[in-house]
């Protein structure tokens, strides 16, 4: 891939090492980066230190080893829990990171119900999370990071718990979103056509120590149709990969 | 949630709140009221025939009168000495000592268990005196509190706070520690100092904790007044203090009766008004509140 055509790395990983304090080793080694319009799928068995990666670039952890460049105050993180607070309505659960923050309330306001627009909340704003069903918690999460404007957004398995058809309606919107928004976007998950379906690029970790072991430009062309995903080339690029996902495990 | 070994300390109170609950579905109507209504008629019943039956007359006058002298011999009397009166008059003094001990125990409480969540080595250095106090049966310090407090309003306070403010301290620490580690992380990403995390994410979060506890500590300090009266003499006649005079004067045993149940109404009344405020608080989100909806 040429930088080039995407300007400079929004998030820089450079032979990046972590071992935790009791001694277990979760990423090896690991450089790439991601410059904004573009999204980049991290894919691998459980364990392999993916997420380990996200809370690297977020600074939740500190790596042992190599360098993690990144603008931290534009960062948006999504959980694999959509971890709203259950006693906030939907408008003050999108309002909090921008409320840590110190935006005035009138400015984050209106950016909450733009968020709000965006995600496909409307409607929703005063209820609680206990009235919404897991794929409605997890936009409001989105909801919640998108209103600041992130330049890098990480994704943390955020649509594992949910179902199928709810999964694949967020997938659409989470594209729709990017395609607006053209932020730096690096997604973990196991599933890999949820990763060729969203991204530009597809990273293969091997388990742990996590390095990366496959690399994969995804050449369809955005805005991308649910029918996309029964297209023999997408069942190709998803074959490879998961055939370096094995070979990853062995 | 975590602070459940607590409430499974507190028998009564709970079965108190099942009992609220299960009042306020009228829709069962008769087939609802009646089986407590044939309790209480059996009861009453079986109060007359230990009463009249089982008892000599003499016998009855002091152990056990039957229920009407009871309502028309006590609790329908309204005179300076005599009756309902000096008992309402007595357990205000008692309810002023109760409600002021809770008010200091939630502060003084809630305080500590703050202070114990700020670090391990706090918690450490804590909590085992928080468990201490709780050990500590209030009786065998009687005498010390009296040496070092007198037998006025502090020595009932310091009674009262003694038993009340254990379940306070527990509850709210472990509803503190209970916030969720993404909740934790969330706050980290967004730059939350120690106090904007304990306002916005901890403290809401030990809420139903907290009420837990707050239940518990109402009922201990209802407790904790009455023994406080009885035996910390200075002052204002509570009534304990009442309760021990009756029983020693005759005894009045109508008025005993009157007593132990205007006492019990007390409690009852301060456990259902802090289940009406944490129902209030907690009816959006908490799952042991009932959904709207």
């Amino acid at each position: 891939m040429s930088p080039t055509d995407l300007g400079p790395p929004a998030l820089r990983f450079d032979h990046v090492s972590m071992t935790f304090p009791d001694g277990t080793h979760a990423v090896d080694d690991v450089s790439f980066n991601v410059a904004r319009g573009e999204f980049v799928s991290v894919v691998g068995p459980s364990g392999c230190g993916k997420s380990t990666l996200l809370r690297i670039a977020s600074g939740l952890t500190e790596n042992t080893g190599g360098s993690c460049t990144v603008d931290r105050d534009s960062i948006g993180y999504i959980f694999q829990d959509a971890t709203l607070l259950p006693w906030r309505t939907v408008q003050r659960n999108v309002e909090l990171n921008a409320e840590l923050q110190g935006m005035p309330k009138a400015e984050r306001e209106a950016a909450a119900a733009e968020a709000i627009r965006l995600v496909n909340l409307v409607g929703h704003e005063k209820k609680y999370p206990k009235q919404l069903s897991g794929g409605m918690r997890m936009r409001c999460s989105v909801a919640r990071s998108l209103m600041l404007k992130p330049k890098v957004f990480l994704f943390d398995e955020p649509f594992g718990a949910l179902d199928e058809i709810t999964r694949e309606l967020l997938n659409a919107e989470l594209i729709r979103l990017f395609q607006i928004e053209q932020f730096a976007g690096v997604f973990i998950t196991h599933s890999i056509s949820e990763a060729v379906f969203l991204s530009t690029r597809v990273l293969v970790m091997s388990a742990r120590p996590g390095r990366i072991v496959g690399d994969y430009e995804v050449p369809f062309d955005f805005p991308r149709a649910h029918e996309l995903r029964f297209d023999p080339a997408f069942a190709e690029l998803c074959g490879k990969i998961s055939a370096d996902l094995k070979g990853g495990h062995a | 949630m975590s602070a459940e070994p607590v409430v499974e300390r507190l028998g009564g109170a709970a079965a108190l709140a099942k009992l609220a609950s299960s009042g306020r579905s009228g829709k069962r109507g008769l087939r609802g009221i009646l089986p407590p209504f044939i309790t209480a008629a059996v009861l009453v019943g079986l109060w007359y025939f230990i009463s009249y039956v089982v008892m000599t007359p003499n016998r009855r006058k002091v152990a056990l009168p039957p229920a009407h002298e009871v309502v028309t011999d006590a609790l329908f009397v309204w005179e300076p000495k005599k009756g309902l009166r000096p008992i309402l008059e007595a357990m205000l003094v008692t309810g002023r000592v109760a409600i002021l001990g809770l008010i200091i125990s939630i502060v003084l409480g809630m305080t500590v268990a703050i202070v114990m969540n700020r670090s391990k080595s706090m918690e450490r250095a804590v909590f085992p005196y928080a468990v201490l106090i709780q050990t500590l049966p209030i009786l065998a310090l009687v005498p010390i509190i009296t040496l070092w407090f007198d037998y006025g309003l502090k020595a009932r306070l310091i009674a009262c706070v003694l038993i009340a403010i254990f379940p306070i301290i527990t509850n709210t620490f472990f509803g503190l520690q209970s916030a969720q580690q993404g909740h934790h992380d969330l706050f980290t990403l967004n730059g939350a100092s120690r106090w904007t995390r304990l306002w916005k994410m901890e403290l809401p979060g030990a809420m139903p904790a907290i009420f837990t506890g707050l239940r518990i500590a109402a009922g201990g300090a209802v407790i904790g007044a009455i023994v406080g009266d009885f035996f910390f003499r200075k002052g204002d006649i509570g009534i304990g203090r009442l309760i021990d005079n009756y029983a020693k004067d005759g005894p009045r045993t109508k008025e005993l009766f009157v007593a132990a149940g205007v006492s019990s109404a007390f409690g009852i009344m301060i456990f259902a008004l802090f289940g009406w405020i944490s129902n209030r608080v907690l009816r959006n989100w908490h799952e042991s509140v009932r959904s709207p909806s």
